[in-house]
């Protein structure tokens, strides 16, 4: 140690005055530059242009070095944005999958492109395709309004007309617990447009997403509109379009259950 | 600042809230949408066994919906011709390999829609609602429909 120290006000006092204020610190003088080698990967993405709607919509390939990129998918999109084509459009924001803006297809499977890791294989490209039947804004930005219009229809807060006379609403430990796994859901849209039944009836149908809110405040027991909201559900095509498919739970990036909840909600019905 | 601000107020707000404005930005929006394509679906999604059962589950019970209602009419239709004993003199003057190949097509969606139509109704029972619940049945029900596919071509 002694001996590194000494060297280095060696090396320090030798250099002259206009040196020594760029490269004064020890860690810099001491780092040996590691050569990472070179990691190609191809990635093909979906993309569409609404200044040239005549178009039809492509996939461009990009190729970039993995080593020089972070290990994620939404790494690799900032990447290319950044230094390749900055007319590549995405959403993202929070990039620790908690606000689910950057939900798209990747390799065939919908989910945050910011928690799913870069497939580091040589030679395989990866696809990256805007979430499945849905109206495209651009390139990898799906038009979300009537995924909105239809979560806002279940009406997803809490309706209760005798409310306590004095502080809040109180809920058992249990009662509470029945809310575990569906509030967690983010909204980003993977479930319901992975679902087949909401590729071909989104119109009508509710889609998983939309659902397991609508049973998260059935399940409340603070909420007193149970009855209301379930006569909503009872008809042929908001609810009962679900064929329990499974492509909802199998899809979620959060790790959540649409189609568990789904199918409470069709108990309860037929229960009533 | 205040003062300008006060003053300034109102015939910036007026600016920012024309109506005029908003309208042609919404016929602007609308436009777009009108262009907008839709995403590409099942010919890009991964192959699943959720969803390609599910399919399976629809075309088989298509299949053998056609089957019942499509003998039942011609047997309405001409029963002459349908009746149980021509139907069994047209099967046994068959070659045997059209026999067997015969009893697959028929067996084997014949097996996997009932089997299916059994974990359809342990979900509507509430059992077996995980991911790993739909793949663990999943496999269940091909295997037994390939056992029990070959049960009926041998009987």
């Amino acid at each position: 140690m002694q001996t590194i120290a000494a060297s280095l006000i060696r090396t320090q006092s030798l250099r002259p005055a206009s040196a020594r204020t760029f490269v004064s610190s020890a860690s810099r003088w001491q780092a040996v530059p590691t050569q990472k080698p070179v990691l190609q990967k191809e990635f093909k993405i979906y993309r569409w242009n609404p200044d040239e709607p005549a178009k039809k919509p492509t996939l461009q390939s990009y190729t970039i070095d993995l080593n020089q990129t972070g290990p994620m998918i939404l790494d690799a999109l900032i990447k290319i944005k950044n230094e390749i084509d900055p007319t590549l459009t995405f959403r993202r924001s929070c990039r620790e999958g908690i606000c689910g803006s950057c939900a798209m297809n990747i390799g065939g499977q919908n989910t945050l492109a910011c928690l799913c890791r870069i497939d580091r294989k040589e030679g395989k490209d990866t696809k990256i395709y805007p979430l499945p039947h849905m109206y495209i804004v651009k390139d990898l930005v799906p038009d979300l309004t009537l995924f909105y219009k239809q979560y806002k229809s279940i009406q997803p807060y809490l309706q209760n007309d005798n409310p306590p006379a004095q502080g809040e609403f109180l809920q058992s430990q249990e009662d509470r617990k029945k809310l575990d796994g569906l509030y967690e859901c983010i909204l980003c849209a993977c479930c319901s447009t992975s679902c087949p039944s909401y590729w071909w009836n989104q119109d009508e149908y509710l889609g998983p997403a939309t659902l397991m809110q609508a049973y998260r405040w059935i399940a409340d027991s603070r909420d007193s509109y149970g009855a209301q909201r379930k006569e909503k559900l009872q008809n042929e095509f908001s609810l009962y379009r679900c064929h329990t498919i499974f492509n909802c739970s199998r899809t979620c990036p959060k790790g959540l259950n649409p189609a568990a909840a789904i199918a409470k909600i069709k108990l309860e019905l037929a229960a009533d | 600042m205040l003062a300008t601000r006060a003053v300034l107020g109102p015939a910036l707000r007026k600016v920012a809230l024309s109506p005029r404005l908003a309208s042609a930005a919404t016929g602007i929006l609308n436009e777009q949408r009108l262009n907008r394509p839709s995403s590409p679906h099942f010919t890009i999604y991964q192959p699943q066994l959720t969803w390609l059962g599910s399919i399976a589950n629809r075309a088989t019970g298509g299949g053998l919906s056609v089957l019942l209602y499509g003998f039942s009419l011609a047997y309405l239709v001409a029963p002459g011709t349908f009746d149980s004993a021509h139907v069994v003199e047209f099967v046994s003057g068959l070659p045997d390999a059209a026999k067997y190949a015969g009893k697959v097509i028929l067996a084997a969606p014949f097996a996997f829609h009932s089997l299916n139509g059994l974990r359809h109704l342990s979900w509507d029972m509430g059992k077996f609602l995980t991911v790993k619940g739909a793949y663990g049945t999943g496999y269940a029900v091909l295997g037994a429909t390939a056992l029990s596919t070959v049960a009926l071509v041998m009987m």
